[in-house]
Parts: structure tokens; sequence; C-alpha cells
């Protein structure tokens, strides 16, 4: 509790004003998330010609790798659409830290600041509660990463969670993750005795993990060990155990990349060298610090965006994120998808001939019904996006191979 | 052989909580006061030698002795500023300055490393030894665990049994007031017992990140309540009984999730903690203490 006061307290006071000097990791990171021309001071009206874009996703914290590559992404996107002169873009981003409470926190500095349009949040539990806030103020929001239903609210959720029809995402849903998955394994043959490890205090796990096992099942894949974690938990030794004790040729894992790393260390250490699945969290788990990157060689996962793709999109994306972001990493499928946002963003506000002098709720209801609409549809770096009402996206996924360090398309890996 | 495994796998969890909880039952004897901050000190202790290595680049060895030297003097610091001036006062405000502590260490240890989670380089660079046709197999690092707790377990007691400090040391646990009255400088045996039980937490910290390879500002807090719930089970005050609470802590968590369900490990290892008070309150080795009226 004292931590979370703490932080907040400062969060506020001091996101507006460029705290890096103190040093304060949550502060400091926010007051330079805007960059460049974006500069925020908490509270300034809405400008004439340029609609103002919220970003929020974790820059610091445990999930800081995912919030800095949308950050990133988002920015190299409105610096395009703004050299393009069409229309014009300002994009503030906040911080999160992951943390749903301090999300609504930077949700209301983005209100406060004149948000037309709300880019995220990029993680999934203060994603469920920020659409909750957006779609009471009727703000149009787009995540590019946000992965569960919960996010949009309606399937079989119910009344509790009626549909929050001005939400959108650019990724998969965790259903659709799941279901992806078994699909995949079981086209490419990548494994017939499928161990699970998931982590059951999670929505984003647990909602992929019940997908996977259905369909699965559909599929005739043969699940021979399910064991679950916790969040703090580091012994991983009976989970992999179980899965090598029952000689699982593939381990799915549709988790976070710091408990992945934690398993992938274990089976190291326990001689267990069976194939590994992740999903879209898994992404990240070579920019660890002090992460051994032998221990990730040949570790599989499903994302819809490679970096090291050549064709002349990516390319160019890749030279301006490493840029925009001033380090040398590639762009993970987290900087594609926020890339893509703004992209898609930028296409309906030109289509539907969006002013910026628009209210923000007209704005929101002009923005639904261009998403929604059967002849639009987007094609980014993470290939052709379209939208239904349900605020899905439907795109192809790719599956993607680490091989020295770097991700490589499966689908090559298989033909060779 | 999974059975084995298992075991062996709770003996080396155990381990990790042993040494962590001799550190919170060599304060709680002696001071009579329950370190939560104990946790921090071992995640400190954690980064000092991940710093060591990777950012120095200094030998292992060198790494661990920079992080014990470091803790040793983090644990006087930090008895001398906010223990100290509350000697007389009641143990309710010391234990509430503990936990202040304890958030301090954290938050600070978010300011100057970050919150993104770190890989530790394990100490151990060997490969695993593998027995009966990679049937079982065990990790060099879970050797170096146990033995180095037993290790530390043994000089502790002859330590406390043999010395002079160490004689000190059990004066004032029983009589403060007493032991002044002989000639004993409580201040001073105070200090010790802190420098002792940092710099064991700063052994914990590098023997848990090296068994379980990430690190971050939180890193202590679920060991640190999980080594409390072993000091408690062995019996608090007691130096075999940490050794013994923390080991079979770490058998039961292990056994849990292998044989009931990785779902109710931690609810399972707490229920024990509930058991153990109800049961048995000085816990396995403690001595019963009839309050005076």
């Amino acid at each position: 509790m004292i931590l979370n006061d703490f932080s907040r307290r400062t969060f506020i006071k001091l996101s507006g004003v460029a705290a890096a000097g103190l040093g304060l990791s949550a502060c400091g990171n926010s007051g330079s998330a805007s960059s460049g021309s974006t500069e925020s001071a908490g509270g300034a009206a809405a400008s004439g010609d340029t609609f103002k874009v919220g970003g929020i996703g974790p820059v610091t914290g445990p999930a800081a790798i995912y919030g800095s590559a949308t950050k990133y992404g988002a920015q190299v996107a409105v610096d395009e659409v703004n050299a393009a002169g069409k229309i014009k873009l300002e994009l503030n981003w906040q911080d999160d830290e992951h943390d749903a409470e301090k999300s609504v926190n930077a949700y209301n500095n983005l209100k406060d600041w004149g948000m037309q349009i709300l880019v995220g949040t990029t993680t999934t539990t203060p994603c469920v509660a920020v659409s909750t806030e957006s779609n009471a103020d009727r703000i149009f929001e787009l995540t590019p990463s946000a992965s569960s239903v919960n996010v949009l609210g309606g399937e079989d959720i119910g009344a509790d969670n009626p549909r929050k029809d001005n939400v959108f995402q650019m990724c998969f849903t965790d259903p659709n993750q799941g279901t992806a998955s078994a699909q995949y394994i079981s086209q490419q043959k990548l494994g017939t005795n499928i161990a699970i490890i998931y982590n059951n205090a999670d929505a984003y796990s647990t909602g992929i993990y019940q997908k996977f096992v259905d369909e699965a099942g559909a599929l005739g894949l043969k699940i021979v060990s399910t064991t679950t974690f916790t969040d703090d938990q580091t012994d991983f030794s009976v989970q992999v155990g179980e899965a090598k004790k029952n000689k699982a040729d593939l381990v799915f894992l549709p988790i976070y990349y710091t408990p992945a790393s934690l398993i992938l260390s274990e089976a190291k250490k326990q001689d267990y060298a069976p194939k590994f699945f992740g999903v879209d969290g898994m992404d990240g788990i070579l920019d660890l610090e002090g992460f051994d990157k032998s221990l990730a060689e040949g570790v599989m996962l499903l994302t819809p965006f490679v970096a090291t793709a050549t064709d002349e999109a990516t390319q160019s994306f890749d030279e301006a994120y490493k840029k925009a972001s001033g380090a040398d990493a590639n762009p993970n499928q987290f900087a594609a998808d926020a890339y893509d946002c703004v992209k898609a963003i930028a296409k309906a506000i030109e289509e539907a001939k969006i002013e910026p002098s628009m209210a923000t709720p007209d704005m929101c209801d002009a923005l639904i019904k261009q998403f929604t609409d059967a002849s639009f549809s987007y094609e980014g770096l993470t290939g052709k996006s379209s939208w239904s009402t349900t605020g899905e996206v439907t795109k192809t996924p790719k599956g993607m191979v680490i091989e020295n360090g770097i991700y490589m398309p499966l689908d090559k890996e298989e033909t060779k | 052989m999974g059975f084995l495994s298992n075991l062996i796998n709770g003996i080396s969890l155990g381990s990790v909580y042993a040494i962590i909880a001799l550190g919170y039952t060599m304060v709680y004897g002696i001071a009579k006061m329950l370190n939560f901050a104990h946790g921090d000190v071992i995640m400190v202790g954690g980064y000092l030698c991940f710093i060591g290595m990777s950012s120095l680049g200094l030998p292992t060895v060198v790494a661990v002795l920079l992080s014990i030297v470091g803790c040793t003097c983090l644990g006087i610091v930090v008895e001398r500023l906010a223990y100290k001036p509350l000697r007389e006062a009641p143990s309710l405000a010391v234990l509430i300055t503990a936990i202040g502590v304890s958030y301090f260490l954290q938050n600070s240890a978010l300011l100057i490393w970050g919150a993104d989670p770190k890989v530790f380089k394990s100490i151990v660079d060997l490969p695993s030894i593998s027995l009966f046709d990679g049937q079982l197999v065990i990790g060099p690092i879970n050797l170096v665990t146990a033995l180095t707790c037993l290790v530390i377990m043994v000089c502790l007691t002859l330590f406390t049994s043999r010395t002079k400090m160490g004689k000190a040391m059990r004066a004032c646990s029983e009589d403060k007031g007493a032991a002044q009255l002989m000639g004993i400088n409580v201040n001073t045996t105070i200090s010790m017992v802190f420098a002792i039980g940092s710099g064991l937490a700063a052994i914990a910290g590098v023997l848990l990140c090296s068994t379980y390879p990430t690190l971050m500002p939180t890193t202590g807090a679920l060991p640190g309540i999980k080594a409390f719930t072993a000091a408690v089970i062995g019996g608090i005050g007691s130096i075999p009984g940490a050794a013994l609470g923390g080991v079979l802590l770490g058998i039961i968590e292990i056994f849990a999730k292998a044989y009931i369900g990785t779902q109710l490990a931690d609810a399972i290892v707490f229920g024990v903690l509930i058991v153990m008070l109800l049961i048995r309150p000085a816990g396995l080795l403690g001595k019963e203490i009839h309050e005076k009226v």
C-alpha cells in the first residue's frame, strides 16, 4: 500500500513536469515520454488543427519492454503521418507501470490534457479498467496489445461487462491466440504430446489456456501435463519436472517472458529439451537484461510481425524505430502493433473526413462507424486488418522461431 | 525417481529458506524483534552480486564477498539509524519501523536499479549431474545451497556456544539488564547480530538468485515471508529450529506442488503455519516459556 500511495502521489504531481533529474524511475520516464514536439503540460486545451492522441503503457516496471515498444512504435507512426502532411497528430505517452490504478490516473491526466483518441493501453489488466472509463467518456480507444476479451466487453461475460463499443484491438484476442496456437501446432506437426504451464492468477494466461485446450481437443492433440503457477513464483522445478516425466515433446507457454525465462533455465538444469511454443507475451525475452540467449534457441512463438522480414515497410520501420528509441534493439510485435494503431486511426480519420475541431464523443462515434464499416481495412506491418462490431481484429498469424538470438519466420524453417 | 527429484528440489529450496530463517531467528532470539526488512536485505545482496559480476566484471568470489560486505554494512547502518533509537520503545513501534525499512529498501532498489527484471547468472557454472539415464538430474547449485546451509548452521551453533561474543549474545537474549550489569556491551552485541544476520541475507540472496535466476526489487519479499514462516515452524529464536523449519517448508512446498496441485502450494505452506501455531505455538524446537504473572 505504501508503495502504491507513494508512486501514485508523486506520479500525479510530477507527470507534467519533467522530473528526470530526480531519477525517480516512474516519473522520470513519464516526463520524458512526451518527446519532441509533444511536450505535455497537463491541462492544455485542444488546439485547432491537431488531433490529440493519448497513449498509455508501462515504460517502467515488470512489463516495461512492451510499453516502451508501443510508445516508440506509436511515435514513429505519428512522425510519419505528420510528415505526410494530410492530418496532424500530437502524441502524449503516459506510463502506467502495468498497474490498473496508475493506468486510470494516467488516463485522467491525458483527459485533462485534452486527449481525443486513445492508443492503449498496452497491457491487459490496466486496459480493462481504462476501457471502462473511456467508454463512459466516449473517447475512441484502439489498444495495440491488450488481448483479453474483457477489454472489449461483451462475449460471454454478459451483463456485468457489456460490450464497450468504443474499444477495438490491433492484436489477436486471447481466445484467438489459444485457438490459433493449437491449429498451428497441429498443422505444422510440431508436437504430439503437449505440456502446458500457465499462470492461473492472470486473465491473459488463463484465457489463452482455455481456448487452447478446447481447440487441441478438437484437433486430437494430446495434452499430457498441465501445471500452473502464480505471480511472484520463481520455482518451476515441479512444473518442468512434470512435463519431462510425462515425456512431452512440446511445452506450450501462454505466459509473459519473465516466468518463461525461468522455465527455460529450469529446463536446461533438468537436461530437458522439448520444443517450446509461446504466444505474444513471449516476445521480449531476448531483450531481458542478462538473459542467456542460447536458452531461447529454438523457442517458437506466434506473432503477426517479425523485424527481420525483408519487405520495405518493415525495413524502414526498423530503422525509424531504432532512431526513435535510441537503442539498437529490433522492434518487436508490440511496436509494430502500436505503429499500426496510429496508422489505422489516421487512415480512418482521412476516409471519414473527421476534423480535429469535432467534439470528442462525435469523433468517437464517427471512428466507430468507420472501423466497423465492412469496406474499411488497413494493411500495415502486422498484416491486413479489419474489424468487426465486437472490436476484435481479423488477420493471419505467423509462426516465428528464435535462431541465433533473432526471430526468423517459422514457415520458411519448415520448407527448408 | 520423481519422488527423489522432488525431494532434492525441496531440500534445495528449503535450504534457501533456512539460511534466510537463520537471519530472522538470530535477530529475534537476541534483539527480540521481528526484522521484516530481512527479506529486502536479501534482494540488495542479490543486486550487489549482480552488479559485481555483470557491471564491474569482478570474479564470482569477489562479487559474492562484495555482496556480503555490502549487506553487513547495510545491516549495521539500518540498525544504527532505525532500530537503535527505539531500543526502549514498545515492540509494536519497532515492528512498524521494520516494515517501513522494508518499503524503504524496496523503493530505493526501484529507484536505483529500476523495476525491469534482471537475469542473474548462477554463481556455480557447472553442468547438471545426470543419474539413472537422465531420470534424475541434480543442478550443481542445489548441492551448493544445501551444503552452504549446513555449514552456516554448524558455524552459527559453534559461534553462539563457544565464542565470547556468542556467549554475550546468549546472555543478552536471556536478560539484557543483567547482561549489561555483567559488563556486556548490549548495543555492540545487538549491532553484531544485525551484521551477521545481514551477511547471511547476502549469501541467501546470491543462492536464491542463482537457483531462480530473476532479480527484481520485490525478489526478497515472498521468500522473506516464507522464511519467517519457517522460523516460526522451527521455533523462532532457535538456530537448529530455523534450519529444520526451512528445509521442512521447502519440502512441503515442492511436494504440495507435485502431489496435490500447483495451484494450492502457497495455501498449504501457510496452512502448515496455522496448524503449527494451533498445536505447538513455540515451534518444533522452540522452548515454551511461561509468562510470569
